[in-house]
């Protein structure tokens, strides 16, 4: 375990909280994860990056346990965790967005945001038939959380919007909006940015950066704009078919050699 | 004019997450209850009773609970008229077994006891999907169905194979039996509804609704956020069943009387709960009013209209009902996908702006 740092814009970085040790994960004849290795720290914004097909979305679908691994550990807050269903880990407070939008159509937004917080709502199904007691408080004080994402995300005038008529990029922020309700300690992001034109691009990189700094949310995102992840990383992870090839901050792994020649291929002789 | 949201200022997340949140609405739901409760038992006869509000009391509880599972969770389901002949036959057995249990028990009982049973075919929906639950369902209706048929315990052995419920009333009036007055199986059914509507409007407005929600809109994210789908499908099986159980209680307790179970439950009842939920709107617990009102009451009208206005034959004008109440159904589902209750929602939109839409 290494020791806390701060970083130059002054975040403090703390102790490791996700350490995937010598993951391989086969799909019948394809392996798609080869014996990765890697770490995420407290409060730090972890990027993974790499060519289409080098098995970023089956990296983060095996920390949020979609996915189990043939081989390897998946360290969890210093405990070794083992095979669990998805919705077990979102208890442990791990959250994510998805490279295809995955809001449910049929909601408004305030309710696509208030499923994040079903984690944390223990009413029983009579005290919600009665709508007494603890149901209805439990609601109010979950609503106040919620509403502290929305104006946090500027979304507010999209509150009772059915999140189908809205357009993609504000889909795409009520998507972070649900993560973030939740209130995780992990959040995973894959390609937040995807699709998005500049200024999206810019509004989403301000509210990751501002989630990270102001709720101490580690997060650990995959994105192709290598602008914006040599931004916004503190150190990046570099995937190709299936094995690292590289890791280290933004600008370690800008010099490596081996990242770039995946990027812009090596010539064979 | 009269309908509008202006200047009704909400201040706080209480009354923001209300039922009706457009003070029109509250109280033209106020009335409505004033005057089922004041005003229809009094003006009730027994042909309008029978023909009319009794049926559509009990398919509404019913439309409600299988829009609970549909439209709600989406977990399509063909059974609904096999978990309504176990609710009547539970009610039977309890009725008969225990003659002192109090009427209202033994309808919860029932539906208690639905409940357990729809939650048990409920369990292959953690593996399946769509048209191949909805197959996986309609076994469980020509099982239930042939079970109660060929298993004489459950009619109690009697000669004709049917169930007939006993006499029992509630603060001294009858409810069942031949002998109870239409007013007061219309004020028994109606407080069934009242009670258990409210209750699934509540349920569906918080946490275990969105729940539910989550797993019809996209299973895969609402495992990640932490929905347990073994958990939310179950509940959804078991409330809706409870709810269809019920309706299947009353419906031979109060209203048939006595019953044969391939008449009554036979698969033509799942199929009017499901025309009733689809054409009311699926995910509304309005629409399932709806729904049941217009499968209800189109048949009686129509055949008013040919018999009564026009004079035709009765087996003429029967034939003619199918294919009248057949052809509106798919012009609707043309029309309007969504139901009566999207027609009633765009029309309160305009309503909103009305008479000055800019």
């Amino acid at each position: 375990m290494q020791d806390s740092y701060v970083t130059a814009d002054g975040r403090t970085i703390g102790a490791t909280v996700m350490e995937m040790k010598n993951i391989t994960l086969r799909f019948g004849g394809v392996t798609a994860i080869k014996d990765i290795s890697f770490d995420i720290r407290e409060g730090e914004v972890r990027a993974i990056i790499g060519p289409n097909g080098a098995g970023k979305s089956s990296m983060l679908n095996v920390i949020n346990g979609f996915y189990h691994p043939q081989e390897g550990e998946v360290w969890f807050h210093g405990k070794r965790r083992h095979e669990m269903k998805p919705h077990q880990i979102a208890k442990q407070g791990i959250a994510r967005t998805f490279q295809n939008i995955a809001l449910f159509k049929g909601m408004s937004t305030l309710d696509n945001i208030m499923t994040g917080r079903l984690t944390h709502m223990k009413s029983g199904l009579f005290s919600q038939m009665a709508w007494w007691g603890g149901a209805q408080a439990e609601e109010v004080a979950n609503r106040e959380i919620v509403e502290k994402v929305i104006d946090f995300l500027e979304i507010q005038a999209i509150r009772k919007t059915p999140v189908g008529r809205l357009p993609y990029g504000f889909q795409k922020r009520v998507e972070l909006g649900r993560a973030l309700a939740a209130e995780p300690k992990l959040l995973l992001l894959d390609e937040p940015m995807a699709g998005m034109n500049v200024e999206e691009k810019e509004d989403m990189s301000r509210f990751i950066l501002d989630v990270n700094d102001e709720f101490g949310t580690t997060i650990a995102l995959i994105e192709h704009d290598m602008g914006v992840v040599m931004d916004i990383a503190d150190r990046v992870v570099v995937m190709d078919y299936g094995k690292k090839i590289g890791d280290g901050t933004p600008d370690e792994v800008r010099n490596n050699q081996d990242v770039i020649d995946a990027y812009l291929g090596v010539a064979h002789d | 004019m009269l309908y509008r949201e202006a200047g009704d200022f909400k201040t706080s997340y209480a009354k923001d997450q209300q039922t009706f949140p457009i003070a029109f609405d509250r109280w033209g739901y106020f009335i409505t209850i004033a005057f089922a409760v004041l005003v229809v038992p009094f003006i009730l006869n027994d042909y309008w009773s029978n023909a009319v509000i009794l049926p559509f009391l009990i398919y509404a509880i019913a439309a409600i609970g299988l829009n609970i599972l549909i439209g709600y969770c989406g977990q399509v389901s063909l059974g609904s008229g096999g978990f309504m002949a176990v609710g009547a036959y539970a009610a039977y057995k309890l009725m008969t077994a225990f003659p002192e249990l109090n009427i209202i028990f033994v309808i919860l009982l029932s539906g208690g006891i639905t409940a357990l049973v729809g939650m048990l075919f409920g369990l292959p929906s953690l593996r399946i999907k769509g048209f191949y639950l909805a197959v996986a369902t309609l076994a469980a209706q020509f099982f239930l169905v042939w079970l109660f048929n060929k298993v004489p315990w459950f009619y109690n052995y009697s000669a004709s194979g049917q169930i007939s419920a006993p006499e029992r009333s509630l603060f001294g009036f009858v409810v069942t039996g031949a002998n109870a007055h239409p007013a007061t199986s219309y004020l028994f059914c109606l407080g069934f509804v009242f009670v258990m509507a409210w209750a699934a409007r509540n349920m569906t407005r918080g946490a275990n609704g969105r729940k539910w929600m989550a797993i019809r809109d996209m299973d895969i994210a609402a495992e990640i956020i932490g929905v347990d789908p073994l958990k939310a499908k179950l509940t959804a099986f078991g409330v809706s069943s409870f709810y269809i159980g019920i309706a299947g209680a009353l419906l031979f307790a109060v209203y048939l009387g006595a019953a044969e179970v391939g008449e009554a439950f036979g698969i033509e009842k799942s199929f009017l709960i499901l025309f009733m939920v689809i054409i009311g709107g699926l995910g509304s617990i309005f629409g399932s009013f709806a729904g049941a009102a217009f499968m209800v009451l189109m048949p009686v009208l129509l055949k008013n209209i040919m018999v009564g206005q026009m004079s035709w034959p009765t087996d003429l004008a029967s034939h003619f009902q199918f294919v009248i109440v057949g052809g509106l159904i798919v012009i609707f589902l043309i029309v309007e996908p969504h139901g009566l209750a999207q027609l009633w929602r765009l029309a309160k939109e305009k309503l909103r702006l009305w008479p000055f839409p800019h």
